[in-house]
């Protein structure tokens, strides 16, 4: 179904968590909702869910007019960071819950509990108990649960954000074949910029409780909006008013045209990726990405003489945002 | 599946204290009293218990102190509630004034009930000598037990996990039915069962309101106390005993309840 935000805004005392946002969110879509913590992505979500109410403005769920509507009456499915796993519960019981509250034939249940026990991949783990289980695994019960109910719309408030990166990068993998199979409009909300590109059809970035920018994963990363978004969807650096990014640095033995004098300050090997910091003969510091192989074809030694020039550098003169650039060195 | 810890000579010496402690303090006195109710032989024993008097008292007793620890387990929930969910003015003073029942020596809490619900009541309710007041004074001094019980607990519980019942469908009600009432269960069962053990002991707050009419207002420890009074010193810890059976029965049937609770 789809999801139509509009003119949406909420405070919390005297700071305005989300200041007048419309959105609209495609049926059918896996959209994920970027931005810093603080940035109003999570209030917005539980606007969606109902778990918050707007100070103004209108949720609109597949053409229905849910503002005031209370959570139990949206047939959302949320899925809390922190599990919210009912503790004195089976993950049986889990699951069931939803269906067990609306009366639903035993023998339905039963069914349809075994198989989100299968498709979340904890069949056998039926009688145990949350605590018995680790973080991943009540993280795939929770969204059991929340899927019992058939909800039209799925909404992950930072699913994957307790878990260690390995479970964290399966599960999201596992997460985006789930909707490819289900085709349930679905909202992630994340502040990890990879997580987002890694696995949304469509990135909504925001800062501030505002909205900075929506497209597809690469749309927003070629074309930022503002130097806001450049910065926060990959690492930058600042070079003569503008902003480039690491990889998009070219380093060279020979002077090239508009490249600039530096010298190789540091090496960092991390892998297949080297990080090469240099200092240009102005003393403007800068770090280039490049690939093991480039390095070693270049034979870059600490304290080599270089030329730099970026390929790819972006201005943002028009860019309201007052706020100096958030640079990710 | 907790592994076994193998006890080192560190826990050895703290288990040592523990014990030490824990039988002079609690076990030696106890078994004072079972020995001096059983030192004369079963006859004598069964003699103190077979006094119709005996029999009303911890009868009374043991009827007020349910009420009590059942009236206790609503009221103490609500309460408990009400100062961690609730933002009000004065609530950092209710919660300060709800330990009074606790600090207030128990004789002196009997005088207050007295002046309040006595003969001179200033409010009308004029409920001395009746079993009435007895119940009112236990409610009174076993009013902090389950508040002090569910409070942590409602503190440290999972919001989220009302959220999440929510979004699945579940009314308010459902969630406090089937969320958070089951949490809480431990935490009652305790605070209920402390407040029921306090109830069959009570002696201070009782003694002046009641009027220790035999077989009517008059509780156990009265009566225990009227015995030693005439000296009967084995019927006396003949009763006592019966009272501290009925606490540890009832303590331990509690714990037992709360580990089945928590799983």
């Amino acid at each position: 179904m789809t999801i139509e935000i509009q003119r949406v805004t909420r405070s919390f005392g005297g700071h305005v968590a989300v200041n007048d946002v419309s959105l609209t969110i495609g049926d059918g879509s896996l959209t994920a909702l970027l931005g810093p913590s603080g940035s109003g992505k999570s209030t917005l979500l539980r606007i969606v869910a109902g778990l918050e109410v707007p100070d103004g403005g209108t949720v609109v769920i597949g053409g229905r007019e849910v503002t005031r509507l209370k959570p139990q009456d949206r047939g959302i499915g949320f899925v809390f960071q922190h599990y919210a796993a009912f503790k004195h519960m089976t993950v049986y019981e889990n699951i069931a819950f939803g269906m067990k509250i609306r009366r639903r034939p035993k023998k339905e249940v039963r069914d349809r509990v075994n198989e989100l026990l299968k498709l979340v991949q904890l069949e056998g783990f039926a009688e145990r108990y949350p605590s018995q289980l680790s973080g991943g695994q009540r993280q795939r019960m929770a969204l059991a649960r929340s899927l019992a109910i058939e909800p039209e719309v799925l909404l992950l408030d930072e699913p994957f954000g307790a878990l260690d990166a390995k479970v964290r990068r399966e599960l999201r993998t596992w997460l985006r074949h789930l909707h490819d199979d289900m085709h349930v409009t679905t909202v992630i909300v994340t502040h990890d910029q990879e997580e987002a590109m890694d696995i949304a059809d469509e990135v909504v970035i925001m800062d501030h409780g505002v909205v900075q920018q929506v497209g597809q994963p690469r749309d927003v990363y070629e074309h930022p909006a503002n130097e806001f978004v450049m910065g926060f969807l990959g690492p930058v650096n600042e070079v003569d008013g503008g902003l480039v990014r690491p990889h998009d640095l070219e380093i060279s033995e020979s002077p090239l045209d508009g490249a600039a004098e530096a010298h190789v300050e540091r090496i960092v090997h991390l892998g297949f990726e080297v990080r090469v910091e240099i200092v240009r003969a102005d003393g403007w510091k800068l770090w280039a990405q490049l690939t093991r192989d480039e390095v070693e074809t270049l034979g870059l030694q600490p304290g080599q003489l270089v030329w730099v020039r970026s390929r790819r550098a972006r201005t943002f003169e028009d860019d309201p945002r007052a706020d100096p650039v958030p640079t990710q060195a | 599946m907790r592994p076994r810890r193998r006890t080192t000579s560190g826990d050895a010496l703290s288990t040592g204290i523990i014990t030490a402690i824990l039988g002079c303090v609690v076990l030696l006195p106890l078994s004072a009293v079972v020995w001096s109710a059983t030192k004369d032989g079963t006859d004598s024993f069964t003699r103190a218990l077979s006094n119709p008097q005996a029999i009303d008292a911890l009868k009374f007793t043991l009827g007020a102190a349910a009420i009590v620890a059942l009236v206790s387990a609503v009221t103490g929930t609500a309460v408990a509630w009400v100062l961690v969910r609730d933002r009000f003015r004065g609530r950092a003073l209710l919660d300060a004034v709800i330990d009074i029942p606790f600090a207030l020596p128990t004789i002196v809490a009997g005088l207050t009930l007295l002046a309040l619900y006595g003969p001179k009541s200033p409010v009308g309710i004029n409920i001395a000598f009746t079993q009435a007041s007895v119940v009112a004074a236990l409610l009174f001094v076993t009013f902090p037990f389950v508040v002090r019980a569910v409070q942590p607990v409602l503190i440290e519980l999972d919001r989220e996990m009302e959220e999440a019942a929510s979004s699945l469908g579940a009314s308010p009600s459902t969630i406090l039915r089937r969320i958070i009432l089951p949490n809480l269960l431990p935490a009652i069962l305790t605070g209920t069962g402390l407040a029921f053990a306090k109830a069959i002991g009570e002696f201070g707050s009782v003694v002046l309101i009641s009027g220790n009419v035999p077989f009517d207002t008059e509780v156990a420890s009265v009566y225990i106390f009227g015995l030693i009074e005439s000296d009967d010193a084995s019927g006396a810890a003949a009763v006592s005993t019966v009272l501290l059976a009925i606490s540890v029965v009832v303590l331990a049937g509690i714990d037992v309840l709360r580990r089945r609770s928590t799983r």
